[in-house]
């Protein structure tokens, strides 16, 4: 082996096989349902899952299923088709590409299994409403939606308690569709092992505030998959409890997730699907590690408002008070303090035309920073999974700017 | 028609109509949206004032928000950035798409009015918590509405202000199913500005402002064939009255508006029996909804439907403005229930302004020849 191919074999993560395992029993599992007799639920990024888990019905996200799409740049051809049903270019690329698979079974792995209810919490965007609607229309399946108040200053008591109610509208709905009674002692179980696999998500997005981080975001964004789609479950836990040792080693070892890493970054809004390597590459180029990013952090940030003693109650306030659903003062609070926690040198602002409720406001948080941490703070603009919305040379003039004055800056 | 004058200055002259108000003493409330409950506004002595958002220069707003905002929000933060709305006492936000969300923070942050809420309202709309949960919010924005302007809203007010908004409503109504049946007495651009005004006018005195010119046209119904295509206008806010003339001129007469400032706007009347604000909360549990609300995946597609049949229209246009996810989403679907129900239909997006007139035309003559 070249000395080259030695130093990228030692980055290399060896949880990445076992991530890759675990995600390909899940869709076989879920695309064999019919023959199982297993219940599929499809259900938002943010949607309260855990119930799900409790009912053994199988949760499956076009979100998720979206990123996949971007990766394997299928997102324009299915994006156009979408626009040829009459669905607007300037909509969310995810719900543009799952509508369109859902009407052609193409896509990656021959697309997602049909579904028998839709679960649709509002926690994210009012996209997946609308999304969600256009599903519930085709498949002519029931579909549930967990409305949770938006928290602009506050979650004042009304929202909790009609947060709250529509917890045991849930459950009923669930009983009803699934036929069968939901059973609160493993609502414990499921409830306690969605808490352990959050904070081990926590712990591991954590150790990139080591120097040199030993993961980078887009290594998040990789991993992210299954605190998504399968948390409450007792795999989440083994697999982030080996990849957190995984990452322990590499920071006694002094590995790096990129070599020679002199700038740390701050990547915030959902990551470019079709453009990772390319970032990635081109970050890793000028010595900038992306050591942290606002979004894989969402699945982790809601824990203070979960009671460990009574999940079922406190995910009332844990699904409505999530990253996207609160003010835009708020979320520059959490980028400011990130910048601080993990020592950054700059922020990437991701402008993603797909979704609005995270990138309007962006340039008022962009000045704040400027502004407080006195760091630069770029914007790429994107559809994340229509690659035909991107333009690289655009954005590599860009990088090569925004790396020139950290250059400046940091020496 | 000297009744019309008052309507259609308002409408053409907001600014200048709030800012004469204000002068007078009067707090006034700026809002966006046809879910702000605007009885309780009223029952508090501050006159409700719907914000269409500027055109032209909105550069001040261009700082806030990228490219890809919708003109209606766009033009609203440029407007309050100017000081073209000084007069303002503050604004409401009642909880409609993401865009508007997030305009709520911006202007929280950006603007120094001095009195601002959010009404975060139930985005489903069918079932009895979220009907609870509506009660709380308006209960809630009742109180914040008590503390922030010091002054008393009682029940007597709020039926007092309801009774006032059911004969505005009713009356509109009347005015909109006269045009329909009557193309002829009043044009629909001056309906427009009529519907316009209303949320600009002062709400006192507009139930016999509209009674006036309902009796007007009630002596002008004429019947006179008018051999233009019916054609109903669907989609969010028209702010375009060119339209109405241009379609004229291509043949054809919108004859009926399924819009915030059409049909969503006055369909619907408020118990006055019983608790105000349970009553004005189940106006919205019963009124059509907007596409950022849920009652049922079909509802706002069958409505679409009756409306057209009840109304004669033989073809629907429509106006989405551009960038607009909740609409974007239903058009798809909206128009399929038109196909199937055999009524043709037109998209028009509207980025800030209409495209060009050339253009415009010859895309309305060719749908109106297309029509039955
Ligand atoms: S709009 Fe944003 S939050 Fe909503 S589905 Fe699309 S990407 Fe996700
Ligand atoms: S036009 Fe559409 S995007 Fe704009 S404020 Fe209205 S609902 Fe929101």
């Amino acid at each position: 082996m070249s000395e080259a191919a030695q130093e990228k074999n030692k980055r290399k993560f060896r949880s990445a096989k076992r991530m890759r395992e675990i995600m390909t029993e899940y869709y076989i599992d879920a695309k064999s349902a019919g023959q199982t007799g297993k219940k599929v639920a499809w259900i938002t990024s943010g949607g309260p899952v855990e119930p799900l888990i409790v009912m053994d019905a199988i949760p499956v996200y076009p979100e998720n299923y979206g990123a996949m799409i971007g990766a394997s740049h299928m997102g324009g051809d299915l994006c156009e088709k979408a626009e040829a049903l009459g669905y607007s270019t300037d909509l969310c690329s995810y719900a543009r590409a799952d509508i369109a698979c859902a009407r052609e079974d193409g896509g990656p792995i021959g697309g997602l299994p049909r579904p028998d209810m839709l679960i649709c919490c509002n926690n994210i965007c009012g996209t997946v409403l609308k999304w969600y609607e256009v599903q519930a229309r085709y498949f002519g399946v029931p579909l549930f939606i967990f409305d949770t108040p938006f928290c602009h200053t506050e979650f004042p008591d009304v929202a909790r308690k009609y947060v709250r109610s529509q917890l045991d509208e849930y459950v009923s709905f669930l009983e009803q569709t699934c036929k069968k009674d939901f059973d609160m002692n493993r609502s414990m179980e499921v409830g306690r092992l969605s808490l352990e696999g959050q904070r081990l998500w926590q712990a591991v997005l954590d150790t990139a505030a080591r120097r040199p981080a030993p993961m980078t975001a887009f290594d998040a964004f990789f991993f992210l998959a299954l605190i998504v789609t399968l948390r409450g479950t007792q795999t989440v836990v083994d697999f982030y409890q080996e990849l957190l040792s995984e990452m322990k080693e590499r920071i006694e070892q002094g590995i790096g997730a990129i070599e020679n890493e002199r700038y740390r970054i701050l990547w915030d809004n959902l990551p470019i699907w079709y453009r990772l390597k390319w970032l990635s590459d081109t970050f890793a180029s000028h010595g900038a590690s992306l050591v942290a990013d606002t979004y894989t952090t969402a699945w982790c940030g809601s824990m203070k408002y979960i009671d460990e003693n009574n999940f079922f109650d406190s995910m009332a306030e844990a699904y409505t008070r999530i990253y996207l659903n609160i003010g835009i003062d708020e979320m520059e609070k959490s980028i400011l303090s990130m910048i601080d926690k993990y020592e950054v040198d700059g922020v990437v602002m991701h402008s993603n035309r797909s979704c609005k409720p995270y990138s309007f406001g962006q340039y008022d948080i962009q000045r704040a920073i400027q502004e407080r941490k006195g760091i630069p703070c770029m914007m790429l603009e994107s559809h994340m999974t229509d690659e035909r919305s991107f333009s690289q040379s655009q954005a590599q003039t860009r990088i090569d700017a925004f790396m020139e004055m950290i250059r400046q800056q940091k020496g | 028609m000297e009744e019309l004058n008052d309507f259609t200055f308002a409408s053409d002259n907001p600014h200048q109509y709030a800012g004469a108000l204000k002068e007078q003493g009067r707090s006034i409330l700026g809002y966006l949206c046809s879910y702000t409950p605007e009885e309780i506004i009223h029952a508090a002595g501050i006159h409700p004032l719907r914000l269409f958002g500027k055109k032209g220069d909105t550069g001040l707003a261009d700082r806030h928000l990228q490219s890809y905002c919708c003109s209606l929000v766009r033009g609203a933060l440029a407007d309050a950035l100017k000081g073209n709305l000084d007069y303002l006492d503050g604004a409401v936000f009642p909880h409609t798409c993401d865009t508007i969300q997030r305009l709520s923070d911006i202007w929280r942050l950006n603007t120094r009015f001095r009195f601002f809420a959010d009404v975060v309202l139930p985005v489903k709309l069918n079932s009895p918590s979220a009907l609870r949960y509506l009660e709380d919010v308006l209960r809630k924005f009742r109180k914040d509405l008590e503390e922030g302007f010091r002054v008393k809203i009682t029940d007597e007010g709020l039926a007092r202000s309801i009774h006032t908004y059911n004969e505005v409503r009713t009356l509109l109504k009347g005015l909109s199913e006269t045009h329909a049946a009557h193309p002829g007495v009043l044009s629909a651009r001056d309906l427009h500005s009529v519907v316009k005004g209303s949320m600009v006018l002062d709400r006192n005195e507009l139930g016999p402002k509209l009674a006036r010119l309902a009796g007007v046209l009630e002596a002008k119904r004429s019947n006179e064939s008018n051999t233009r295509k019916r054609v109903m206008l669907a989609g969010s806010v028209c702010d375009h009255p060119d339209i109405y003339p241009m379609l004229e001129r291509s043949g054809a007469e919108v004859v009926w508006e399924d819009l915030c400032t059409g049909a969503r706007y006055f369909e619907g009347t408020i118990s006055e029996e019983g608790d105000p604000i349970a009553a004005i909360a189940k106006r919205y549990f019963e009124r059509i909804i907007c596409p950022a609300k849920h009652t049922s995946i079909t509802a706002r597609g069958e409505n679409l439907v009756k409306q057209a049949r009840e109304h004669g229209v033989q073809g629907v246009v429509f106006l989405l403005l551009k960038f607009c996810d909740p609409h974007g989403f239903d058009y798809p679907y909206l128009k399929e229930f038109l196909d199937e129900g055999g009524i043709p239909s037109m998209l028009l997006e509207i980025e800030e302004s209409l495209p060009a007139e050339g253009q415009l035309l010859t895309r309305f003559e060719t749908f109106v020849q297309m029509m039955e």
